[in-house]
C-alpha cells in the first residue's frame, strides 16, 4: 500500500487483490450447518460472552447463496450427506469451509455405520478445528488463521480446492 | 403396587401370562404376541395404565424366537410400572398396539428399523433413525457396527400422488370445498429454527398448515451400538452427547441405572453432588430452551440475558469441576471422577443470584407483552390425556396441568430429602411451557442450596474393588492396586445377567436407560428413553391447523435436542 506524501487524505495507491481481500476477510458471513454439541458452542461463540463479531463474522446467515464461510459443526451422518453436499453446491465463490469439532473433521468416536468419517470426503476443508466440541476461542482461533488465508489468495478462487471432491 | 398389576393380569388371562422374577424390582410378564393388544388395552383400562413409556427391542440370535420386544407401561395414579414382553422368531409380525397408545406410532418404527420386526396393521411402518435407501437392520447382532452405506437422494414425505411438482390445485383433488392452492414447504434440515437436524414437510393453504410430516434421524450417531462395542464404564462419554445441553443429567442417570443392575447404592456425599450437578445442569437446559425460543419469536434481547448466565455457570463451575464445558463425562459408575473444587459453593451461590435476576429481568419484558402472548396464549395446545397418550413427560406434560415428575414420583439419589414444588400449567400452550421451565428454574436453586448445606466431608466412590477404580497411590504402589485397575479398564465391571429401567427425570422428561446385561464386561443392550423422542413423534398432529410461524414457537418451546432425539 503507498500513500501520496503530500495530500495524504487524496489517495492511496493499493493491489486490487489486495483491497478486495482486506474486504472479504472482515466480512466473513458463516453458514452455522450445526447438527450437534458443537452448534451449541458456535451459539457461545455468537453471544456476548466470546462475541465474534469482534472479527467481522457476525452475519450469520442460513442461505447458502448469502454466504461464504461454511461452518460445519457437528456429526455428519449418511443421512446428511446429500443435504451438505448441495448446501455447498449453493454457496457462491469465494467460499471457505471450517470443520468444527472432531466428528466433523474425522467422525470423532463415532466408527459407525450411520457416521460419515470426516466431512473431506465429500467436501474440501479449508480449516479443521479440534476438540470435542471446541471452545469458543478456538473456533476464534481457526476464524483468526481462515482471515490469514483469505487475505493470502487470488481473485479468482483456485479450481484445485474443488477437485478435491471425491464423491 | 406393581405387584397387584401382575396378580391382576393373571386373573384377567390366566394362563397366557408367564410372570418372569426380576430382581431388580421391575415387575415383567411375558405374553404371547397374538394377545399383546388385548392385555394393553386391559391395563389401559382397567388398571389405569395411561402411557407406553417405551418399546424396547433385544436380539438374542442364539434362540429361535431371536427377539424380544419390551413394552414398558406406566400408571401414574397408582404409582406403577409393569413390563409386558412379546418373543418374535425372525420374519414374523406382531400386532401393532398404536391405536392403543399413541406413542408406540414411532417406537415400533424404532423397533423396525433397527430390528426388522414388523408390526401388523401399523399405519406408517417406515424406517426412522437410518435413511430409507438403508439394507439391513442395524442393531441386530450380525450387523457390523463400521458397515455405513451412502444415500443418494433425501426422502420425499408427502408423496407424488399429494404433491404434483410441488403446487397444484387442491380442489381439483377434493372437490370445490378448499378453493386455493396448496403448496408444499420443505423446513429443515438445515434450517435455523429447526435447533438441529430435523426436517418437516407441510402442504400448506395460504400459510395455514393442512398437513404436516416430519422426519428424524439425521442425528443418528448409534449411540446404543456402540454401547454395545463398549464396556459399561466407556459408555459415559457418549452419554454426555445425547442431551449435550445438561450433559451431567445423562451421566448421573446413567450411573444410577447401571448402579441399579448392580444393586449398589453409592456414598452419601456423591448423591448429594449428584443431585447439585444435576440441578445445575437442569437451570442450564432451561436457559438455553427458553432463550433459544424467545429469538425464534423475535425476541432476542432475553438470548443475551440468558446466554450469559450460562457461559458464567460454564466458565466459573462447570470447567472447572471436572474440565471441559459442555460434554462433562463426570459421573462414575459407583461414585463420581472428581471431588468438587475449594470455592465451589460460593461460585455456586453468585452465579444462582445472577440467575434470579435475569429470569426476574426477562419475565419482565415478556409476561404482559403483547407480542408475546399474542405468539404463544392458546397456542399448540395439548390436553393431559391426549400428552399422557403421546408419552409426555417433563415440562411439556406438566404444562398441561399433570404434576408428574420423578423426583417425586419414584424418588432416586435421595431426592426424596428435598423440599421443592412441582409447576404446573393450566392449557398446556406454548406460554405455559415457557413459564414452567421458568419457575422450575427457581425450584431448581432452591434445591441445590438444600444440597450445599447437606454436604458432609466422605468418600465420592464406593469402596469396592469390583466396580470402583482404584485409588492413584494404591495403583503405583501395590500389585493389587495395578491388578485391579488393568481388570477393570480392559475387561470391564462386570455387570450381573439380568435387565433394569432406570430412570430419573432429565430436562426434558424422563430420561431412562434399559439396560440388559449378560454378565460380561459390556452390555448385551443398552436403551435409551429420550424424553424428546415421544414429544417430537406428537408435532406433526399438534402443528395441523396452525400457521407456520405458530409451527416454529411451538418447536422451540417442546425443547427438541437432535442428540438425544437420534441418539
Amino acid at each position: 500500500m503507498a500513500v501520496a506524501l503530500d495530500n495524504p487524505s487524496n489517495f492511496m495507491t493499493t493491489r486490487l487483490r489486495q483491497a478486495i481481500n482486506w474486504g472479504r476477510k472482515y466480512s466473513l458471513w458463516p453458514l452455522p450447518f450445526g447438527t450437534a454439541c458443537c452448534a451449541i458452542e458456535f451459539m457461545s461463540t455468537v453471544s456476548s460472552y466470546n462475541d465474534i463479531s469482534r472479527f467481522g463474522a457476525e452475519a450469520v446467515c442460513f442461505s447458502p447463496r448469502q454466504s461464504d464461510l461454511l461452518l460445519v459443526a457437528g456429526t455428519i451422518s449418511y443421512k446428511q450427506v446429500p443435504i451438505l453436499k448441495t448446501i455447498y453446491a449453493q454457496m457462491c465463490e469465494p467460499k471457505w469451509v471450517i470443520s468444527m469439532g472432531a466428528c466433523a473433521s474425522t467422525g470423532g468416536f463415532y466408527n459407525n455405520y450411520s457416521t460419515l468419517q470426516g466431512i473431506d470426503k465429500i467436501i474440501p476443508v479449508d480449516y479443521y478445528v479440534a476438540g470435542c466440541p471446541p471452545t469458543p476461542e478456538n473456533l476464534l482461533s481457526a476464524l483468526v488463521s481462515l482471515q490469514d488465508r483469505v487475505q493470502n489468495e487470488g481473485l479468482i478462487p483456485s479450481e484445485e480446492r474443488h477437485q478435491q471432491i471425491i464423491r | 403396587m406393581s405387584q397387584k398389576l401382575v396378580d391382576s393380569l393373571k386373573s384377567e388371562f390366566g394362563d397366557k401370562i408367564v410372570i418372569i422374577n426380576n430382581a431388580c424390582g421391575d415387575e415383567s410378564v411375558s405374553v404371547p404376541g397374538d394377545s399383546l393388544p388385548a392385555v394393553l388395552k386391559y391395563l389401559k383400562e382397567s388398571e389405569s395404565c395411561e402411557q407406553l413409556t417405551d418399546i424396547i427391542g433385544v436380539d438374542y440370535p442364539e434362540k429361535t424366537e431371536r427377539f424380544e420386544v419390551n413394552y414398558l407401561l406406566r400408571s401414574i395414579a397408582n404409582k406403577s410400572r409393569i413390563n409386558v414382553k412379546v418373543a418374535v422368531e425372525e420374519g414374523m409380525d406382531i400386532p401393532t398396539v398404536s391405536d392403543i397408545y399413541k406413542s408406540a406410532n414411532w417406537a415400533e418404527r424404532e423397533v423396525f428399523d433397527l430390528y426388522g420386526v414388523k408390526f401388523r396393521n401399523h399405519p406408517d411402518l417406515r424406517r426412522i433413525l437410518c435413511h430409507h435407501e438403508f439394507e439391513g437392520h442395524a442393531l441386530r447382532k450380525d450387523y457390523p457396527i463400521e458397515q455405513g452405506q451412502f444415500l443418494s437422494a433425501p426422502e420425499k414425505l408427502i408423496d407424488d400422488i399429494e404433491y404434483h411438482g410441488g403446487a397444484f390445485r387442491a380442489d381439483e383433488v377434493k372437490g370445490e370445498e378448499n378453493p386455493f392452492d396448496l403448496l408444499n414447504v420443505n423446513i429443515g434440515p438445515s434450517h435455523p429454527a429447526t435447533h438441529g437436524a430435523l426436517r418437516i414437510e407441510v402442504q400448506l393453504d395460504g400459510e395455514t398448515i393442512v398437513k404436516a410430516k416430519s422426519e428424524i434421524g439425521y442425528l443418528h450417531r448409534c449411540f446404543e451400538k456402540e454401547a454395545e462395542d463398549h464396556t459399561w464404564s466407556l459408555v459415559m462419554p457418549y452419554t454426555d452427547r445425547l442431551n449435550y445441553v445438561s450433559a451431567m443429567l445423562n451421566n448421573c442417570i446413567y450411573a444410577s441405572s447401571v448402579e441399579k443392575l448392580l444393586g449398589v447404592e453409592v456414598p452419601q456425599r456423591a448423591q448429594v453432588i449428584r443431585v447439585i450437578v444435576s440441578e445445575l445442569s437442569r437451570i442450564i437446559d432451561h436457559l438455553v430452551c427458553i432463550c433459544a425460543n424467545l429469538v425464534d419469536i423475535g425476541a432476542l434481547t432475553n438470548y443475551w440475558y440468558f446466554y450469559n448466565i450460562r457461559e458464567g455457570i460454564y466458565y466459573d463451575i462447570i470447567e472447572p469441576l471436572c474440565g471441559s464445558r459442555l460434554t462433562t463425562n463426570y459421573a462414575r459408575i459407583g461414585g463420581l471422577s472428581h471431588d468438587l473444587f475449594d470455592g465451589f459453593e460460593d461460585a455456586v451461590e453468585k452465579h444462582l443470584q445472577k440467575m434470579e435476576v435475569a429470569i426476574k429481568e426477562v419475565t419482565g419484558l415478556i409476561a404482559r407483552n403483547r407480542i408475546f402472548l399474542d405468539r404463544t396464549v392458546d397456542v399448540g395446545v395439548l390436553t393431559t390425556n391426549e400428552a399422557l397418550s403421546h408419552g409426555f413427560t417433563g415440562p411439556c406434560l406438566r404444562a398441561t396441568g399433570l404434576d408428574y415428575d420423578v423426583r417425586k414420583h419414584a424418588p432416586y439419589s435421595g431426592y426424596e430429602d428435598y423440599k421443592f414444588d412441582i409447576p404446573i400449567g393450566e392449557n398446556g400452550d406454548t406460554r405455559d411451557r415457557i413459564m414452567v421451565r421458568m419457575e422450575e428454574m427457581y425450584q431448581s436453586a432452591s434445591i441445590i442450596r438444600q444440597g450445599i448445606k447437606k454436604l458432609t466431608p466422605g468418600p465420592i466412590t464406593l469402596d469396592n474393588p469390583s466396580i470402583s477404580l482404584p485409588p492413584k497411590e494404591s495403583v503405583y504402589g501395590s500389585i493389587e492396586g495395578v491388578m485391579n485397575q488393568f481388570k477393570l479398564i480392559s475387561e470391564g465391571i462386570k455387570v450381573p445377567a439380568g435387565e433394569a429401567y432406570g430412570y430419573g427425570e432429565g430436562a426434558n422428561g424422563e430420561l431412562g436407560f434399559y439396560c440388559v446385561s449378560d454378565g460380561t464386561g459390556q452390555p448385551h443392550r443398552l436403551k435409551v428413553r429420550p424424553p424428546c423422542f415421544p414429544i417430537f413423534s406428537a408435532f406433526d398432529e399438534i402443528i395441523e391447523g396452525l400457521m407456520i410461524a405458530d409451527a416454529i414457537a411451538i418447536l422451540g418451546s417442546i425443547n427438541i435436542i437432535a442428540g438425544e432425539l437420534d441418539r
